[in-house]
């Protein structure tokens, strides 16, 4: 065990595995830096250094800078899986998925089934999403949604250091294509993480706190907020579980139907925006098959629908926040909380 | 057409306007006073000013994430501009867009872009609609040496020239894509790409304001008598970092400094006035110290600016809903 960042979980992860497998490679824009340039090399490991250290280590061979082309080599990270390399493609940030995602959705995911189960993709899709960086519209969005609709597709999103090694270990193993999004507002984030290799088997969720009164299911960097917010509630007698689904493709139904039965009660907290987002589906879900258990209507905290604006005034009141977790939690408890 | 002493100081005083936006956003950016990301054009005026000071509002033209010297060279309000980066309420647009998206269509000015290679297809659009409504205006893409290799760039290429749009290409290449070098990024040159896309294609030193006003000519007169796209290379340097906070370590020892000293593109059009005689060095210097002002002026506005409120989250989402 030591501590270490959200950054350096990924960066060890990858590390790992690519020390255990030689057909893991890397790819991406910047994903070294200073190809072809002048000054130093592996100047830039990744636009916030996620990578960096891995081309020193295994060359470039093994690490390749991409030019501006996101089609071309998200497409040729697939084709290589399917014949026979493990990539790990890193789509900067995943708002350009507009570039290149019918090389994700219509080829990548579909091989297997198309083919009748005769192709193996192993891709790995690491992609930064999220608010609060006062990045703007076309660089803060969370759009796992999207990718969580697509049969074929297993969809990761860490909410901390410790899930990131875990989950990014098992994607890079994992046989199918994986997109993990990683939350750019926690890279520093630190705690204590092994420093062996492990996997964290996909669909199967944490549950980082236990209590009486509501469940809290929430998504990613959401995790922290939700925890944060349950901490703030038991203050005044209020105890809340809280579920980490991890992934959202596959998802851990089971526990989320379990703990919602227990308390009666359910916020959902998704950074995404409100429509056909992980909040729906869960509530759908709830809805669907627990109905007579719940004691009060479910609840949705997330992001309004419109696009994240700039202004960090506007951008603090677009992303769900631990206050609005706590309204809705008395909410859902009703008069008298 | 010549440029007349008018003209000349209306493109001095646009380049100086440029820079001293940029230096000033790039000391407001380190002192805090600036949210999110910023890509500075300081080192490449003379290629949107080149470019722009031909066109009128009717003409259209299309950004990048590296943005503000268009804005500006396109006839962008700079305070607008300034308050929009400062992410305030009198922004261009709201604050809600920022220095990466900062736009204003009635100047023509369809957008900075935060998408590489967002902007080409968009122009193919304007360029189309000057055709069709026969306006005789015509749209240009600036777009980056990086951004020339993102398939949206080769396409919109392609259907310029099967179109005949009047659509024009500016690659702006300051010799890196965040810190990968274009020497390796590029396969081929812009201009033979350019040829194998049957336009005629351009490369231009970009330090050199006349020389890019020149070829800009050319290409738009073809773009305006209806003989279609052209591609212009413009060869340039960026003095600040991909973004600022970046720390430059991909270039090399003493590069940024001796563009600065020998190809700085504000002095070589200087020296080249006052050789000439075409302008005194007075009417330069009273340029620099006017827009000076009206510079600080710009960042005092932003800085005193209101924020905008909660009421203003959800609107211009539609127009209606
Ligand atoms: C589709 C897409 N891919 C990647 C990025 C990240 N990115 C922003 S600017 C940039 C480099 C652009 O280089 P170039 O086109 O040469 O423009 P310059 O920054 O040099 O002006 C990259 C990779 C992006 N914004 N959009
Ligand atoms: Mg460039």
């Amino acid at each position: 065990m030591s501590v270490k960042s959200y950054r350096q979980a990924f960066n060890e992860a990858i590390r790992q595995e690519m020390e255990r497998d030689e057909r893991v490679i890397v790819m991406g824009e910047d994903i070294s830096g200073g190809m072809g340039a002048p000054g130093e090399d592996d100047a830039w490991g990744g636009v916030l250094g996620v990578t960096k250290g891995l081309m020193p280590q295994f060359g470039r061979e093994r690490v390749l800078d991409t030019p501006i082309s996101e089609s071309a080599f998200i497409g040729c990270a697939a084709g290589a899986a399917a014949t026979g390399l493990r990539p790990v493609a890193e789509l900067m940030f995943v708002d350009f998925m507009g570039v290149c995602f019918d090389q994700i959705f219509n080829q990548a995911a579909k091989f297997r089934y198309m083919f009748g189960g005769k192709a193996v993709t192993p891709l790995v899709i690491r992609t930064m999403y999220g608010a609060g960086f006062r990045a703007a519209s076309q660089h803060s969005q969370c759009l796992y949604p999207l990718f969580t609709h697509i049969p074929g597709l297993k969809v990761a999103l860490p909410s901390n250091a410790y899930e990131a090694k875990g989950l990014m270990t098992q994607a890079i193993r994992d046989d199918d294509p994986v997109v993990i999004f990683e939350h750019k507002a926690m890279y520093d984030e630190e705690m204590e993480v092994p420093d062996e290799a492990y996997g964290i088997p996909f669909g199967e969720a944490n549950v980082t706190r236990e209590g009486d009164d509501v469940t809290l299911v929430a998504f990613g960097r959401m995790v922290n907020l939700a925890n944060e917010a349950a901490d703030s509630l038991s203050a005044s007698g209020i105890t809340c579980t809280v579920v980490d689904p991890r992934t959202t493709s596959p998802l851990d139904t089971e526990t989320i139907l379990e703990t919602v039965s227990e308390t009666g009660r359910l916020v959902v907290i998704d950074e995404a925006h409100p429509r056909c987002n992980m909040a729906t589906d869960i509530s759908a879900l709830v809805s669907q098959e627990i109905f007579s258990d719940l004691k009060a209507p479910v609840k949705m905290v997330t992001s309004p629908h419109c696009p994240v604006p700039f202004s960090p005034a506007l951008e603090d009141l677009y992303i769900p926040s631990t206050a609005k977790i706590e309204a809705a939690v008395r909410e859902v408890l009703g008069k008298g909380h | 057409m010549q440029l007349n002493r008018d003209d000349l100081k209306e493109a001095y005083r646009r380049m100086c306007l440029i820079r001293e936006f940029e230096d000033k956003v790039h000391d407001e950016f380190a002192a805090g006073n600036i949210p999110g990301f910023v890509h500075l054009y300081a080192g490449e005026e003379a290629s949107a000013v080149g470019v722009c000071m031909h066109l009128e509002d009717r003409d259209a033209i299309a950004s990048t994430h590296r943005g503000h010297g268009h804005c500006i060279a396109k006839g962008c309000d700079a305070e607008g501009m300034m308050s929009e980066i400062y992410g305030k309420k009198d922004g261009l647009c709201g604050g809600k867009g920022g220095s990466m998206h900062i736009a204003d269509l009635s100047k023509g000015m369809l957008g900075a872009n935060g998408i590489v290679g967002g902007g080409s297809p968009l122009i193919c659009g304007a360029a189309l609609t000057a055709k069709t409504l026969k306006t005789g205006g015509v749209a240009i893409a600036f777009l980056g040496d990086g951004a020339s290799n993102q398939g949206t760039t080769l396409e919109s290429y392609n259907l310029a020239k099967v179109w005949n749009l009047p659509a024009i290409f500016v690659v702006e290449d300051n010799g890196y894509a965040e810190s990968t070098a274009s020497a390796w990024s590029v396969a081929g040159t812009q201009t033979k790409r350019a040829e194998g896309f049957g336009m005629p294609g351009a490369e231009v030193d970009g330090h050199d304001f006349f020389a890019v006003w020149e070829v800009a000519r050319e290409a738009i007169e073809r773009a305006r008598n209806g003989e279609g796209p052209s591609l212009i290379h413009v060869k340039l340097n960026r003095y600040y970092g991909h973004f600022e906070g970046d720390a430059i370590t991909y270039k090399g020892e003493g590069e940024i400094d001796k563009i600065k000293a020998t190809k700085d593109c504000l002095n070589l059009f200087k020296q080249r006035v006052i050789e000439t005689s075409l302008l005194e060095s007075d009417d330069l210097s009273e340029i620099e110290t006017s827009v000076k002002s009206y510079i600080d002026q710009c960042a005092a506005t932003a800085t005193n600016g209101s924020t905008p409120t909660e009421a203003d989250l959800m609107t211009d989402v539609y127009l209606k809903y």
